[in-house]
Parts: structure tokens; sequence; C-alpha cells
């Protein structure tokens, strides 16, 4: 084991090889005063050996983690990842263990992200792929611009709630929303929900008002509750909650009156 | 294009590259005084987000030998110019005590002299002129008649140090870890629409106010013209100066609290305003029609410091970020958690307010934050 471990690390660059550990089969970075440029070089070898399991801890704002890996790496974070955390990401899967900051899964093509804590604001930007699991609230203009296209369709679950803004300019995919910290009574705290909406769903669990004016509230019908249901038992699965609980809430969906709201503005 | 070219649209060295400023405050509500490490450490995590054309501090209780007399932070272009101020100062002031800034060789572009003076104003001043105001008339005509002279700090027992650099560049440059305050107010420069120089770098300061501000304001121009009308001259060549003089003439000369300025400042729209209940309705209303001319447009998140208090306050739709956490008896506010989990890894407390809604911290008043932590989005 010792032999083997000696002969993977001989192909990490020297000057990280103080970062690294190797436990079994998960390699272990710290990334203490580690820049992201460096931090993400060194992800990138350790894609390019074909590591599968990677931990990073003291992880203090470095951004675009996950961005330009081309294995299907698992990667654990302890700390608070920075901007842009899974820029462009494709296929791999990132989980969080702590708060997250503003816009990750920026054009994210593929792959998952569950986060045990909350997220910043632009969470989900431009989203065109795989699925997010938010444990707890997030920032404004939660899944702007998420899209899809045929096959491609990204999936995001915001456990808490969300600020303004919610689903702003979305053009596609599948946004939860469900309420898990609101106090009974409580609406969701979200205002302008779905300004410049065009396509996609938004699901929320709970009291929301104050949409936006290119928006419809509806009641969900059974097609819904399985797509709901489906992420919400992976949902309980990330994040020991109750599914049963959480399924006997009130859910509506908020879909755009057009797909081409402002096609009167510039097409006279 | 050739290299000289190049030099002459950009003098710096610096590409193209996309970031947006960086803006760190931290307090301790006891007021007890702490060194440079931690707010140094926290805004040089930030790095990604200036560029190297500007970084700076705001310390508060540095200077408690001297917390009776007016601090002059003086930045000269030229010698000339310093000799015109003094000329100025000796007029307005008596000086207790001057010397050339402490400073050390550091990473940083063309720094200028910098000068520091400690003013008691002149007791026969023009009726009605408070020593405040003798402070602010000396600081706008010393900016604005030299040419080459620029009062960047002017309150009491604070200061403002800043430049051209990266902050931890400044830091050193000014050598920070020999001063000791209970708050401090960071900058990272990313220069957008408006020239990198010192006198540009952020804090902006007017008495002991400061602010550091992460966005652009659209409106500099319609705020700039009112607040001449009140006799704050804009030389600075930087959108954030309207800041610092807006919350001067609201907050200090015109006694408004933060909760009304801040609705100055980042008005709710009309159409919020159409919902209200009818008293808040009119309030708003009338601040908007008085005041229209201090909304600041544009996307901003700003702290604002004076003796005993920190703000934070972002515009109406939170287009920059602000996330606000205690531990004990400090107060942190950050464009980034990062850095306050760089300095603070456990934290008591962590939240964002809604675009518009200022957080406030309090020397003495830690039931303030608690207060009004749980009216946000508590995480």
């Amino acid at each position: 084991m010792v032999v083997q471990t000696q002969k993977v690390k001989a192909e990490i660059s020297p000057r990280f090889l103080p970062r690294v550990t190797v436990e079994g089969s998960i390699y272990k970075i710290d990334a203490q005063d580690l820049h992201y440029k460096e931090l993400n070089t060194l992800l990138r070898e350790l894609d390019a050996m074909g590591v599968e399991k990677v931990e990073l801890s003291n992880v203090y704002g470095q951004r675009y983690i996950g961005t330009d890996l081309k294995t299907k790496m698992k990667i654990d974070i302890y700390g608070t990842p920075g901007n842009d955390l899974a820029a462009f990401m494709d296929g791999q899967t990132i989980e969080v263990h702590g708060n997250t900051q503003d816009c990750i899964a920026n054009t994210m093509n593929d792959g998952k992200i569950v986060i045990h804590g909350r997220a910043g604001d632009i969470t989900g930007y431009g989203m065109r792929g795989g699925k997010m699991f938010i444990r707890d609230d997030a920032g404004y203009r939660v899944g702007i611009h998420m899209k899809e296209y045929m096959s491609n369709k990204p999936y995001m679950v915001v456990g808490g709630t969300a600020e303004d803004f919610l689903a702003e300019y979305m053009a596609g995919g599948v946004l939860l929303v469900l309420g898990l910290t609101l106090k009974k009574g409580e609406q969701h705290k979200s205002r302008f929900v779905g300004t410049g909406m065009h396509a996609g769903i938004l699901y929320v669990r709970g009291e929301i008002s104050h949409l936006g004016k290119e928006v419809k509230m509806m009641d969900v019908d059974k097609k819904d509750l399985a797509v709901i249901g489906d992420l919400v038992k992976e949902y309980c699965g990330y994040f020991n909650a109750d599914y049963d609980k959480i399924m006997a809430g009130k859910f509506v969906k908020i879909v755009p009156y057009s797909s081409r709201p402002y096609g009167r503005i510039y097409a006279y | 294009m050739n290299e000289s070219d190049r030099n002459i649209i950009n003098p710096f060295g610096n590409d193209k590259d996309f970031a947006g400023c960086s803006i760190f405050g931290m307090m301790n509500l006891e007021g007890k005084r702490f060194g440079s490490k931690d707010p140094v450490r926290a805004i040089s995590n930030m790095h990604e987000r200036s560029n190297g054309l500007g970084g700076g501090f705001a310390v508060y209780g540095i200077y408690p030998q001297f917390k009776d007399y007016y601090a002059f932070h003086v930045m000269y272009l030229s010698r000339d110019a310093k000799d015109k101020t003094d000329r100025i100062l000796a007029s307005c002031f008596n000086i207790i005590y001057d010397e050339e800034m402490q400073t050390r060789p550091a990473n940083v572009v063309d720094p200028p002299l910098v000068w520091r003076y400690f003013v008691q104003p002149k007791k026969n001043r023009p009726q009605n002129q408070s020593e405040d105001d003798c402070v602010i008339n000396a600081v706008m005509r010393i900016n604005t008649e030299t040419g080459k002279a620029f009062v960047f700090s002017s309150g009491k027992d604070m200061g403002v140090f800043k430049g051209v650099g990266f902050p931890e560049d400044i830091a050193d440059y000014f050598c920070l870890n020999d001063y000791q305050g209970y708050l401090w107010s960071c900058h990272g420069r990313f220069p957008t629409n408006t020239p990198g120089w010192w006198g540009g770098a952020h804090p902006f300061n007017i008495l002991d106010w400061t602010v550091v501000h992460n966005g652009e304001l659209s409106s500099y121009g319609i705020n700039r013209r009112y607040l001449e009308m009140y006799g704050y001259k804009c030389t600075l060549q930087t959108d954030t100066e309207v800041l610092a003089y807006a919350v001067d003439l609201l907050m200090r000369r015109q006694q408004l609290p933060i909760e009304l300025v801040s609705k100055i400042l980042a008005s709710p729209f009309w159409s919020e305003i159409d919902y209200l209940e009818p008293k808040k309705k009119q309030a708003l209303q009338a601040l908007r029609q008085t005041y229209g001319s201090l909304l600041m447009n544009g996307p901003f998140s700003i702290i604002v410091a004076h003796h005993g208090e920190m703000i934070g306050l972002t515009d109406r739709i939170k287009l920059r970020p602000m996330i606000a956490a205690t531990k004990g008896d400090m107060l942190y506010l950050s464009s980034e958690e990062a850095s306050i989990r760089l300095v603070s890894p456990m934290l008591d407390r962590l939240w964002t307010a809604r675009g518009g809604e200022p957080l406030i911290g309090r020397v003495g008043d830690k039931k303030l934050i608690e207060k009004r932590a749980k009216l946000e989005v508590s995480h």
C-alpha cells in the first residue's frame, strides 16, 4: 500500500507534496493559504492521474473549484469555497461541508453539488445541466438564467428560502424551494419572483407572493408531484430530513405566461 | 499596440480583467482596540477582487494621546503644494504636532509625500462656525486651491491610510502593524470608470466619517451638484467621494438616523412605496421628494463608519455582496464569507440583510445586533 501511495504521489508536482496525504483511495489536500490557481492546478493533476476521491480542508475562498476537470472525481470540501464554485463543471460531484459564496454552478454542464449549509447570490447562474442540493437558504437571484436544451436539464433544490429575484430570467430546468427554515406561518422572503422568466418551472413549498409580472402561479398536478417527490427523496437522503413531513406541505408551481415576454418591446 | 502606447493607456500594466472591489469591516463592540493582523489578513484573502490599483484602511481609536485634536493626513504631489497647504493650515489652526508619516519600502506605485498634522481650530473663527465646519472648510480649500495636495483623513482619533497597490501592500507601506484600533474598515480596489491614483483609493473621508465602496454610482453627477450647494467640493475623481460627503451632510449635520438615511441612499421602488400604510408611505414619499438628488443609483455595497458605529448597506436590489457575522464582541462585515471565516472560523451568528436595509453595529450596544439580525435572513 505504502509503495503504491509513493508511486502515485510521484506524479504530483513536488511543490504540492507537503499538502497532500493519501488515505486508501482518498487524496487529502490542505488548502490553507494556497492560491486558487495553484489549488486548481493540483486538482487537474489529480484528475489526470485518475484520482476518484479528493478531500479539501482549510478552504477559504478559493475560486473555480471543480472547473476544468475531465474525470468523474468526487470532491469533499471543508471550509468556505470561493465564488464560481463548479463553474462550467462537467460531471464531477462536489460536497461542501459548510457554506458557499456567490455564483456557484455558473454555466455548469453536468454533475452534482451538495451543500451542507447556505448558498450566496446568483446561485446556479446559467446552469444548464446536473443537480444541486442546498440544505439551507440561498441568496439573491437564485436560478438566474438556468436553461435547458433537449436532454440537458438542470435541477436545483433549496431547502430553506431564497431572497429576491428568485428564478430571474429563468429559461429552463427545474427549481424547487422547500421553505424548511421558515417559521410556521412565515412567508418566503423572495420578492419579484420570476422577473423576466420565460421557460422552466419553479416549485415552491409554502406561501409565496410578490411575483414578477411575467409569471403566474398554478396548483401542482400528479406529474409535478412525481418530479418534486423524486427531488425531495434525494434531498432527504443527503440531509437526513423527513420525506413525509416535507411532502405533506402545500406546493405551488410558478411558470411564465409567455416564452417571449419582451418580444413586443424589441420587435414592434 | 506598441509598448509606449500601452503605457499611456494603461500606465500600471494591468490588462483588463474582471473582478469587483473587496470591502471588509471589523469592529469590537466593547470598543477594545486590536491590531492590524486580522483585518489585513481578511482583506488580502479577497486579493482577486482588486487589481492593485487601490487599497486602503480606516482605523478608529488610533491616536489616544492626541484624541482631542483633528488628525490630518495629507498627500502632496509636489513640494510647492506643501508650502501652500502649510499656510492654509497655519491660518485656520494651531498646529499641535506634525511629521512626515512613517512609511517603509513596499510594493506600491509612485507614493506621494504623506504628512500628518494634529491641529486645533483657532478661537477667532467666523461666528456660527463650528470646529467641524472649520475643518471641512480647510479640507475643501486645500483640495481645491493647491491643486497638488489632498487631505485624505481629517477626523479625531482615527486615520485613513490609502494608496495605489493591493491592500496588503498599503498596510505594509504605512506600517499598519504599529497601530491599534477598535474599528477597521478595509478596501481593495478594482477601478472601473475612474483612474487608479492615490487620492482615488478608498476609504473616502471627511471628519471622522469614512466610506468604503464596492460598485459604481451612475448618479455621481447629480449627487455631486447637490452636495456642492452645501459646500462639499468633489476633487478626488472617484464616485465614492459623494457618499462620504452625503453621510456627513445627512447624519452629522442634519442628524438623520441611519434607518432614514438608508432610505435616501437606497430608496425603495415607487411600486413598493405605493403598497405601504399611509403614514409610512407619506414619510417615504417626502424623503424621495426632498432628497431625490442623494439617491445613489447603480450597484453598490458600502461600509460607512464613524466613531462608535459601523454600518453596512447595499443598493436596493443587492447587486453587490455583503455578509455580516458576530463572534463574541466582534462584528464583521465582508464582501465574502471566507474572509470572515479565515480570521474567525467558529462564528456565533452569520446573516445577510436585504438590499437597502442597513446592518448596524454600535459600540456598547450588542442587543441592537441581536434584535436586527433576527429580522434578517439568519444562517
